[in-house]
């Protein structure tokens, strides 16, 4: 198997499952109770909590502990979007964002706030001088994501952070696809609030955080035995925290190899492809991208049929086109930097990671061109264009 | 729902691909911004009750995989009937030939029927065309 689908999720990294195992059956308490296995519960869920803070730079009571990314998504924009309420009901995102952002800041809409969508440029940047002219005074909120989970591109956000807080309007950005892949920090960023998840570098799924810098007004969104100082209750996922601690340990201390070896590979796959390949496009920013994704069109056919012609090879990647959208659409990204739809139809996304070697880039070139002249051949638009 | 064995096997080897140089008929239906293009070649003959007939048929698709596969059913099916049978061919017709396709999947299946439909259209009208001219 050759998996490029790290964005997607990444498996978890055997040392993060050891250290979870202990959590399930010897340490297997409720960190809630008063008893000895408890407290080391909590004591350990504590230094997870310095780990993911150290991670993002941050105090470690600012950090929260979630279900994921879209959890911490949710909270971060409905928690303030209620919180101040009776300040404005305006918030700003950009037209790439995640679904976890996208149908959030739907389902406020539908219940009486505002929400300004601010368009991207080819590459997927935002535009800033929209963001600037689109603040007013009901303006609470401004979500705008680090790395666009299919094109890669890198938003300024520390650019946007400060036109923020020279506003005093709050500032979240998902950072789902960054953390754990380049150094952050969250004070450098200039962030209010920051999503990450787990399951994106080596953790478990189903674990993620949320950064709250003190003193921001945020309402809880999920009510009970008042878990986490009383922000977010429920049960503390113990091998789960536990795991994204060690998930966050291991992505401090390994990333810059982890940077230069996946670029290295990434880059050759890019350069591989369009020297193999007549007619690709090539999606997101040329620099300014995560060094682990290349998100491409190949014209003239369609994503689906490629991404399952590699699929019997055992090679995994995703695509971009309506076909496995579920919807009649292609990726909301794509026609949000001008693709035009027949184009954006044949979007591939390859995102690499830490288990791959040299021989699967080797591989998926050779494999490729093949594919796709096959399915060009069939294809009423090629030759005849 | 995901696709079955048999879609994939039909999208893995489709028959019946390419064009037919100086067809009698050519069907051109889908939208590329929808995703979906089919184009479907016939060649007419006669059988021996001296009806018309699909004598041959290929297919050009731009698609998922559920169009290609059912590109290839399609052409399969068509193949050696009589224009009158093979107008009668429905997407439902393709769908039960694959053992179902995934809910979403159905409109891909529908530009086979109209492909089938349009190409036997044209050389209907290419036929008329000519008849008038005689
Ligand atoms: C940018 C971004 N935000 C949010 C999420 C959702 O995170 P999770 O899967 O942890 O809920 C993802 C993962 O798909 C993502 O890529
Ligand atoms: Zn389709």
């Amino acid at each position: 198997m050759i998996y490029l689908d790290y964005n997607a999720t990444t498996p978890t990294d055997p040392r993060v499952i050891k250290a979870m195992k202990e959590y399930f059956f010897e340490k297997f308490g409720n960190p809630s109770s008063i008893y000895e296995i408890a407290r080391e519960n909590r004591r350990d869920i504590e230094k997870a909590r310095e780990k993911v803070a150290d991670l993002i730079d941050a105090n470690s009571d600012e950090i929260f502990f979630t279900s994921g990314g879209t959890e911490s998504d949710n909270w971060a924009i409905k928690g303030v979007a209620f919180a101040l309420k009776d300040k404005g009901n305006h918030i700003i995102t950009s037209q790439i964002e995640h679904h976890a952002v996208l149908n959030t800041c739907k389902f406020l809409n539908k219940i009486g706030y505002e929400i300004t969508y601010v368009p991207v440029d080819k590459y997927g940047v935002v535009d800033i001088d929209f963001i600037k002219k689109a603040i007013k005074k009901e303006t609470i909120l401004i979500t705008i994501m680090h790395a666009n989970n299919e094109i890669g591109t890198i938003q300024p956000i520390e650019e946007i952070a400060k036109i923020a807080k020279e506003n005093n309007i709050y500032f979240h950005s998902d950072c789902v696809q960054t953390v754990g892949k380049i150094p952050i920090s969250v004070k450098k960023l200039g962030v209010d609030m920051l999503s990450l998840s787990a399951h994106k570098f080596y953790g478990p799924k189903g674990v993620g955080a949320i950064y709250i810098r003190k003193g921001t007004k945020i309402e809880t969104l999920i009510h009970g035995g008042e878990q986490e100082k009383g922000k977010r209750s429920g049960t503390y996922n113990v091998p789960g925290i536990i795991g994204l601690g060690k998930a966050a340990e291991i992505a401090k201390e390994e990333m810059e190899e982890e940077m230069k070896r996946v670029k290295y590979l990434r880059d050759k796959l890019e350069k591989g492809i369009i020297e193999k390949i007549p007619e690709i496009v090539i999606n997101g920013h040329p620099e300014n991208h995560l060094y682990n994704t290349l998100n491409l069109c190949v014209k003239y056919i369609e994503g689906e049929s490629i991404l399952l012609k590699l699929d019997f090879e055992k090679i995994y990647v995703s695509s971009g086109s309506a076909c496995t959208s579920g919807s009649l659409e292609p990726s909301h990204v794509l026609l949000a930097c001008g693709i035009p739809h027949e184009i954006a139809h044949g979007s591939l996304r390859f995102s690499l990671g830490k288990y791959n070697k040299e021989e699967d880039v080797d591989k998926v070139l050779e494999v490729l061109p093949k594919i796709v002249e096959e399915l060009r051949k069939i294809s009423p638009f090629w030759e005849k264009k | 729902m995901d696709y079955t064995e048999k879609v994939l096997e039909y999208f893995r080897n489709p028959k019946n691909m390419g064009r037919i140089e100086n067809a009698d008929g050519i069907g051109k239906v889908g939208n590329p911004i929808c995703g979906d293009v089919m184009w479907i070649y016939i060649k007419v003959g006669k059988n021996e009750k001296g009806e018309e007939i699909v004598e041959d048929i290929k297919f050009e698709t731009f698609g998922c995989a559920a169009a290609i596969a059912t590109s290839s059913v399609i052409t399969e099916i068509a193949k050696g009937k009589t224009l009158e049978e093979a107008e009668k061919i429905s997407n439902k017709d393709v769908v039960e030939f694959l053992g179902g396709l995934p809910p979403i999947k159905k409109h891909c299946s529908l530009l086979a029927e109209e492909g089938l439909k349009s190409a036997i259209e044209d050389y209907r009208k290419r036929a008329k065309e000519k008849n008038e001219k005689l």
